[in-house]
């Protein structure tokens, strides 16, 4: 009966999102104002069908209701409650449903927060929003029920794919999807802009917040997979360039693109039609990673099942949404493009160069991720990209990129003098320079020319982007301090010097040794010596495990004890391993337990990381950072403005 | 006007390509060799290379030859199982180190153990391409008389073992050869 209701919901889900798709845009181009007023209480109306709906899955899994396919397939009796609650966006069907739920959230937070958008502007944005919501709901219904039965149903479920099987992962999908799904706000916006024919500062003004909201979340949905990866696959990387985590990398690159491209377009009116274009570039590519994991055109272990008919509707979806869209930017766009110029060396020309940057990056990923399916559709035989090349294509764009921040970032809009420049960034650049060459041979023994650029890049940053704080900090009583503006990018481009930094120190001085091992040897990695005390079994709620308990000394002193495991998952009797991780600002001492050898030994890895967590704190002081930029008050303004207007004008007769 | 065009055309050029990487795939489509003599190789073995090895070498047998990589997270996924069933022992495991480093594929097999009876080196991925590999990992399951019985894509675990393979196995085994 559960699963029933929420199959209903989800119909009428449906039927209110056509509404919410169709009125409000017919509305704003009749200037009818009883038809644009149904955008809000429609969106309202979705949210809480799709709600019920999603209670209702959520409940058949707490529930153990197998006689739902669905659950059959992806729970158990014995699965502790937290996963059968991450189990329901655990695969396909579910995840289509957390989509939609996110997206009709979105829809409503846009409904709530745009009283100040005109009403036409505002009805064409949630009508665009209802559109992308009919098009999942019936990619949903019509492919990928969730709520379809399983009669009659089977004793026990045969349980969740035990890499799921973790926090991390139980909340790493809903925050990636709040980013890709946030980025259709910026798309919607986008589409009323051209649908309008109109495209002011106002406008950038308006979708700068929900990009960066979206963008936000992305970045933190990113590090959190990458976190995952590194402490769950067992093997100590943190980023594969698999097809999947391209898919959510590229549109990053292009929202980040976009963000940046939004703020020349909001502070000086320019670049329009190229926003417009990040904008729909961004949100397509979120769409198209969708498309490459469905349809199990590229391969990948994130893949799930794999069906060509539901590719097949994607595929017709992304042609719709994205054709329909890059058609109508080739329709309105050349009428909105301003003359506006601006000198060659301006805050607008850095901000142009981390676009074209930024964008031949998301460019050569693409095109490793599609190379194989092209050169297999001409039939030119069959190649692999790995991450060799990966890492030099994304590399080449993003060295130049990390140099120029701390330029761009301290340059003016319009046209900036030379010399006060120089002035002001020679010693922070000094600075960089000497600790880049200082801090590889001091702390770790080594020189090397990419490692001492890398690291001089990341601190480079890091310092520039103190400039503006502490120049707020002791300015003289009275005068402005900086906006939440200039703080929140302040902070965003630290993170990013933090994440150069981590990625430059990891690949450069990570030790590893994989040796065996009896009870009580031990064996030493950059330092520290680790013993293993013993090996016992355990008995977890739906697996048995060995866990090895290692002591980790440095000096004679005790740093820590790691209990790693190797679990074995009864129902689908696959092998886990458990990684054992001492974690410190600066390093990770990382323990996986291997195979048994034989005469009570065990092969063990153990890796020395150092300031690995540099790279996952950097993505969330970036994420940090859009936070405090999304939050500044010029955003608000306008708002309360209009509400002290009205307070001023005393109360209505 | 033509530069505002430019990203549909870009687009519209792109739609085609998936459409006909929606028609072959992979995981749909069976090998082409599906039922047909698996294709010869000789590589030099990883371990040593003055060595070769070669499909003559599971002549007669019901072998296994997996296609695998160290940067290839799925290989990593699966490689666990595969030398659970080493151990067990039903078929000899052949491998076929796709695309990688040499001094990376040693290591590997050092650290993770090696289920393989040989593996043959294929550095730049020409045994590969002969053999239809469309990424790793990829096991084939060669019949005694040197026909592919089936090709999986991915990780191989317990589960796909027992349902695809195992009954083809004991099939090949009843069959005179």
């Amino acid at each position: 009966m559960i699963p029933e209701i929420g199959h209903f919901a989800l119909i009428l889900a449906l039927s209110l999102a056509v509404c919410q798709g169709v009125l409000p845009l017919i509305g704003a181009y009749r200037n009818d104002a009883a038809m644009m007023s149904v955008a809000r209480p429609a969106a309202l109306g979705q949210l809480v069908f799709v709600m019920i709906s999603f209670g209702c899955l959520t409940w058949s899994f707490l529930q153990s209701d197998f006689s739902v396919l669905y659950v059959a397939n992806h729970s158990q009796l014995a699965l502790p409650t937290i996963y059968k609650i991450s189990a329901v966006w655990g695969a396909h069907e579910g995840s289509l449903l957390l989509w939609v739920l996110l997206l009709a959230g979105w829809t409503v937070a846009v409904s709530r927060y745009s009283s100040d958008l005109p009403d036409s502007f505002a009805a064409r944005v949630i009508g665009v929003l209802g559109l992308l919501s009919c098009g999942f709901l019936l990619f949903t219904l019509l492919t990928s029920n969730p709520f379809e039965r399983l009669i009659p149903a089977p004793m026990d479920g045969a349980d969740l794919n035990p890499l799921l099987q973790d926090p991390g992962l139980a909340i790493h999908p809903p925050i990636l999807y709040a980013g890709y799904v946030g980025f259709s706000v910026a798309f919607a916006f986008a589409i009323a802009a051209m649908l309008a024919g109109n495209l002011d500062q106002a406008w950038a003004r308006w979708t700068r917040p929900w990009t960066t909201w979206a963008w936000l979340f992305l970045t933190i949905g990113i590090a959190l997979g990458s976190w995952w990866a590194y402490y769950e696959l067992g093997w100590g990387g943190w980023w594969f360039w698999d097809p999947v985590e391209n898919a959510s990398f590229m549109p990053w690159l292009a929202g980040t693109a976009l963000i940046h491209s939004l703020a020349v377009t909001e502070k000086r009116g320019l670049f329009k039609s190229w926003t417009l274009l990040l904008a729909i570039t961004a949100f397509s590519l979120s769409l198209l990673g969708t498309f490459l994991v469905r349809s199990g055109i590229l391969i990948s272990v994130h893949a799930f099942a794999t069906d060509p008919g539901r590719g097949l509707f994607i595929l017709g979806f992304l042609g719709v949404t994205i054709g329909g869209a890059l058609t109508l930017y080739a329709w309105r766009a050349p009428g909105l493009d301003s003359d506006a110029g601006f000198r060659g060396f301006s805050r607008e020309t850095f901000l142009l160069l981390n676009n074209v940057l930024l964008v031949i990056a998301t460019a050569l990923i693409l095109a490793g991720t599609l190379a194989p399916l092209i050169v297999e559709v001409f039939e030119a035989g069959k190649i692999s990209v790995g991450p060799p090349w990966f890492e030099i294509a994304f590399a080449i764009p993003m060295l130049p990129l990390v140099l120029l921040i701390g330029v761009g970032m301290h340059t003016a809009w319009r046209s900036q003098a030379f010399k006060p420049l120089f002035d002001q960034l020679k010693f922070p650049a000094l600075f960089a320079i000497v600790a880049g060459i200082l801090i590889p041979i001091v702390a770790y023994g080594r020189f090397g020319l990419l490692l001492s650029v890398g690291v001089t890049a990341g601190i480079w940053i890091m310092v520039v982007s103190l400039i503006h704080p502490v120049r707020s900090w002791r300015r003289a009583p009275g005068t402005p301090g900086m906006t939440r503006g200039v703080l929140g990018m302040s902070v965003a481009h630290f993170g990013v010097g933090m994440f150069v930094i981590g990625v430059t120190i990891v690949s450069a001085f990570t030790e590893e040794i994989d040796i065996s091992v009896r009870q009580g040897e031990s064996v030493s990695v950059a330092g520290y010596d680790f013993e293993l005390r013993s090996l016992r079994n355990v008995e977890g709620p739906n697996y048995q495990a060995v866990e090895g308990e290692i002591d980790i000394r440095k000096d004679g002193e005790f740093v820590g004890q790691l209990r790693p495991q190797k679990r074995t998952y009864l129902v689908q009797q696959s092998p886990m391993t458990e990684a054992g991780i001492e974690a410190s600002w600066n390093r990770d001492l990382f323990v996986a337990l291997g195979d048994p050898l034989g005469n009570d030994a065990w092969s063990l890895r153990v890796q020395y990381k150092p300031m690995i967590r540099f790279i996952w704190m950097g993505a969330f002081v970036m994420a940090l950072g859009g936070m405090i930029a999304a939050s500044d008050r010029r955003y608000r303004l306008t708002a309360k403005a209009k509400e002290k207007a009205t307070r001023l004008s005393g109360e209505p007769a | 006007m033509m530069r505002y065009l430019a990203p549909l055309v870009v687009f519209a050029i792109m739609i085609p390509v998936f459409m006909v990487g929606l028609k072959r795939d992979p995981t749909m489509l069976p090998s082409p060799f599906l039922d047909k003599p698996a294709p010869e190789f000789e590589l030099p073995k990883l371990k040593d290379l003055s060595q070769t090895v070669s499909n003559k070498d599971y002549a007669g047998q019901v072998a296994l030859v997996n296609v695998w990589a160290t940067w290839c997270v799925g290989c990593r996924q699966e490689h666990e199982f595969l030398i659970r069933l080493s151990q067990e022992n039903p078929l000899p495991i052949y491998g076929l180190n796709w695309r990688d480093r040499r001094e990376d594929g040693l290591a590997w097999l050092q650290q993770l153990g090696d289920p393989y009876v040989a593996s043959g080196y294929d550095a730049d991925g020409r045994a590969g391409i002969d053999w239809g590999v469309y990424g790793a990992p990829e096991t084939f399951l060669i019949s005694k008389d040197g026909r592919v019985l089936y090709k999986h894509l991915g990780p191989l675990n317990r589960v796909i073992w027992e349902r695809e393979f195992v009954p083809k196995i004991a099939a090949d085994h009843g069959a005179t050869p």
